[in-house]
């Protein structure tokens, strides 16, 4: 164990007053991605296994077998096949009118879809790109997030807004936004990140059976994930997943950060941390009992997250860990954000506005004090 | 004086029948012509404009009373629009309407009782209070909603159009032959959710009916300083966008109800028989201000008394006596009923209960497990407490 690498904790204090200092001290010229888990491996590398996208893609056709309501719409959805292949070839198999093939129109087909789904139909919302939803920002706050209220009740929106977004490799400011902070404050929409194959299917599947308006994430540098599906599963929307359970500190993250912690978790675990890593899943509301029981076990929390410290998921997480758990903290929450700058195209700036694993092991290191060897 | 009517009867009026399907869609203009109402459909186009306005005027006097708070947008002067619009349309046909939906519910038949007590706040209401003035539903009545922000009802009711072939050619429902009409204002035409949605119909064919209820003026914005004269024209036509998109435009006087429901008569036929989209431009004028908060300062003084000598129900009442549909007498029964009918609808609002703090959290997920789950590990919607409109919910 490099125990040089561990600073050691001010004695006794409750609040480490080092850390803003660490925190300038980030390593912005190194970034190792888990290439291995992240890129996209040979296809028969592990038998049975599948990627992200196919994974998301038999989410969309057994629900759209199961259930002739359910339709997908957007952008290059039908013939093209969705741009990261979610819905590829399925039009040959329901049709045009299932499978719809929209013009370049945000605002138009987000409303269409939300008209359709009060209706009777349930709606698969595609954004080619999240970012691209910012011009469906109205459609989505004022129609399906409120009108099931306004209108009393008479209306619901069972709609699923779906597709990419976060940060992918150098694809300037617009195609690398993280729009789960923009949308967490809408009223009546629920928000779920997936991130593993197993969940992404399992939590695709529960969304289209919600008759509750559902902003699905996906991350653009996941979609060739391997992994391994459930027959038939489907998982609560609400639920956090225990990713590893460990006594030191609670880290929460959610999508593609979970890999980035678990990078670092690998380095800790060398240090001799025990870390206690949780997926938040579901980024409105949060599983206040899974994040409660795991605070009050190890009574620390790092918030890792990859949209902005400014308003955003990490930002609200905090604000209510602080208001319902602050007796059961050791420690001062530590949020890892990104940085609040447009993402840069450039390697290096870009990966110095996200962050990185090394980052991770600092702020545990910050809040642990000196690992105890086991 | 306005020039704007006096464009109807220009000489360039071209054939008043939409274009067949196949052929390219031209912009039309209707004619003048004498509509045939038999009696019982001259007493409900009566009635119903005749409600719509006692309703409105009653809003006027509860807004000033305070019975009735926020923005308040009353339709007196447009009711040819909604009546001949909405009367020619089914029970099951959807209708889809903007901040200025009091007239459009009530027309599409959602009681003035439970519009006027949604207006004072109380549980009674369509909306059970939760919507208001610019936000009245009725699923019941295919009443898709009144939308506040400009332009955002459009795709919606694309949504309940594209809802309506899907059911047909998806689902094999040969009943699905509804259609949906979509009203908002001429301000509304310069959004980008108008364009985005003519094309859209256009493209996939849908039962849409866009009705243009150009009232000429976008709060204190005169149409003309908004939007730039259409090709050839000295000012701009709304209606004439409906052929760029590949549909019927069509001009209508929309302050003679018989000529809007003769043209609308034909759009829902074209729309059901599944021939596609029309862009119907119904020119009309509103008898007050944007709003109730609205100051009216810009417009002119003889531009309203023009407007008001075209009044729609006077003129209706004139034909339907001229023409021996009704009697004096059962035209005044008319007006006597509205008018009970809408003071019952103050009463019943006025004595309506108003919403208790528990129905705060209802109607806020249609799965309530949207609320998350609690430290303790139950559902937030399971706590006790949440029935009560007191519990967290973050």
């Amino acid at each position: 164990m490099a125990t040089s690498l561990l600073p050691a904790r001010p004695g006794g204090c409750r609040f480490d007053l080092g850390f803003r200092s660490a925190i300038a001290r980030v390593q912005p010229f190194i970034r190792k991605e888990p290439k291995a888990t992240l890129r996209n491996g040979p296809l028969h590398a592990v038998a049975q296994q599948k990627l992200m996208w196919e994974a998301l893609r038999e989410a969309v056709d057994e629900e759209m077998e199961a259930d002739p309501t359910v339709c997908l719409m957007g952008e290059d959805v039908g013939h093209y096949g969705g741009s990261y292949k979610v819905s590829y070839d399925l039009h040959k198999k329901y049709g045009d009118l299932r499978l719809l093939d929209t013009p370049i129109c945000e605002n138009g087909f987000m409303g269409m879809g939300i008209g359709a789904a009060m209706t009777g139909l349930r709606v698969i919302i595609e954004g080619m790109n999240m970012g691209f939803l910012l011009l469906a920002y109205n459609q989505i706050s004022n129609n399906a997030g409120m009108l099931h209220y306004t209108s009393g009740g008479q209306y619901k929106v069972p709609v699923v807004i779906r597709g990419p977004g976060g940060v992918g490799r150098q694809l300037g400011a617009e195609h690398s936004q993280r729009l789960e902070s923009y949308f967490q404050s809408i009223p009546g929409v629920q928000l779920v990140a997936c991130s593993t194959v197993a969940n992404a299917k399992a939590l695709l599947k529960s969304a289209i059976r919600s008759d509750n308006p559902i902003i699905f994430f996906e991350h653009v540098l996941l979609y060739n994930v391997k992994g391994e599906t459930k027959e038939g599963y489907y998982q609560p929307l609400e639920r956090a997943e225990l990713v590893r359970s460990g006594k030191d500190v609670t880290i929460l993250c959610y999508s593609r950060m979970r890999y980035v912690v678990m990078q670092a978790v690998q380095q800790l675990e060398k240090m001799g941390y025990d870390p206690e890593v949780i997926d938040l899943i579901s980024l409105k509301p949060f599983d206040m009992e899974t994040i409660s029981n795991s605070i009050k076990k190890t009574r620390n929390a790092i918030i890792v997250e990859e949209c902005m410290k400014t308003g955003g998921i990490g930002a609200s997480l905090s604000a209510i860990i602080n208001e319902s758990l602050f007796d059961e903290l050791d420690h001062q929450v530590v949020r890892l954000s990104s940085q609040d700058v447009p993402t840069a195209y450039a390697y290096e700036l870009e990966a110095a506005t996200i962050v990185q694993p090394e980052q991770v092991i600092e702020a545990v290191q910050r809040v642990v004090g000196t690992a105890v060897p086991a | 004086m306005p020039r704007r009517l006096r464009s109807v009867q220009k000489p360039q009026a071209i054939a008043a029948k939409p274009a067949p399907v196949e052929a390219p869609a031209k912009a039309s203009k209707v004619a003048t012509s004498k509509a045939d109402l038999s009696p019982e459909v001259a007493s409900d186009l009566y009635r119903d404009m005749f409600l719509g306005r006692e309703f409105e005027e009653m809003c006027a006097q509860m807004y000033y009373r305070g019975k009735m708070f926020g923005f308040v947008h009353l339709y007196s002067g447009q009711e040819a629009v909604s009546t001949g619009v909405i009367r020619n349309l089914r029970a099951d046909d959807y209708i889809c309407s903007t901040y200025r939906d009091h007239v459009h519910a009530l027309s599409k038949n959602v009681p003035p009782r439970e519009i006027m007590a949604e207006l004072f706040g109380k549980k009674t209401g369509i909306c059970r209070g939760q919507g208001g003035s610019m936000h009245m539903f009725s699923a019941k009545h295919n009443l898709l909603g009144g939308y506040a922000f400009i332009g955002e009802g459009i795709p919606i009711g694309l949504g309940a159009a594209f809802q309506i072939r899907y059911r047909r050619e998806v689902l094999g429902d040969e009943t699905a032959d509804q259609v949906c009409c979509s009203f908002f204002g001429d301000g509304t035409c310069n959004v980008g959710q108008f364009y985005e949605c003519l094309n859209m119909a256009s493209l996939y064919k849908l039962p849409c009916i866009f009705v243009v209820e150009n009232n000429k003026w976008a709060i204190g914005m005169y149409h003309p300083r908004a939007t730039g004269p259409s090709a050839g024209d000295e000012e701009p036509y709304i209606y004439k966008k409906g052929p760029a998109f590949g549909m019927p435009g069509v001009l209508v006087d929309g302050m003679d109800v018989r000529k809007v429901r003769e043209v609308a008569a034909e759009a829902i036929a074209r729309a059901r028989r599944g021939d596609g989209p029309t862009l119907i431009e119904a020119e009309t004028y509103r008898f007050r201000g944007h709003s109730l908060a609205d100051p009216d300062e810009l417009r002119k003084k003889e531009e309203k008394e023009h407007y008001q000598a075209r009044d729609p129900i006077p003129q209706l009442k004139k034909y339907i006596l001229e023409a021996g549909l009704l009697t004096e007498g059962q035209v005044k029964d008319i007006e006597k009923e509205v008018i009970e009918v809408v003071e019952e609808a103050v009463k019943f609002a006025d004595e309506s209960p108003k919403p208790e703090k528990g129905q705060l959290l209802e109607n806020v997920f249609a799965d309530p497990k949207g609320f998350g789950i609690a430290p303790d590990g139950r559902y937030r919607y399971e706590l006790p407490g949440f029935s009560a409109g007191t519990a967290a919910v973050s």
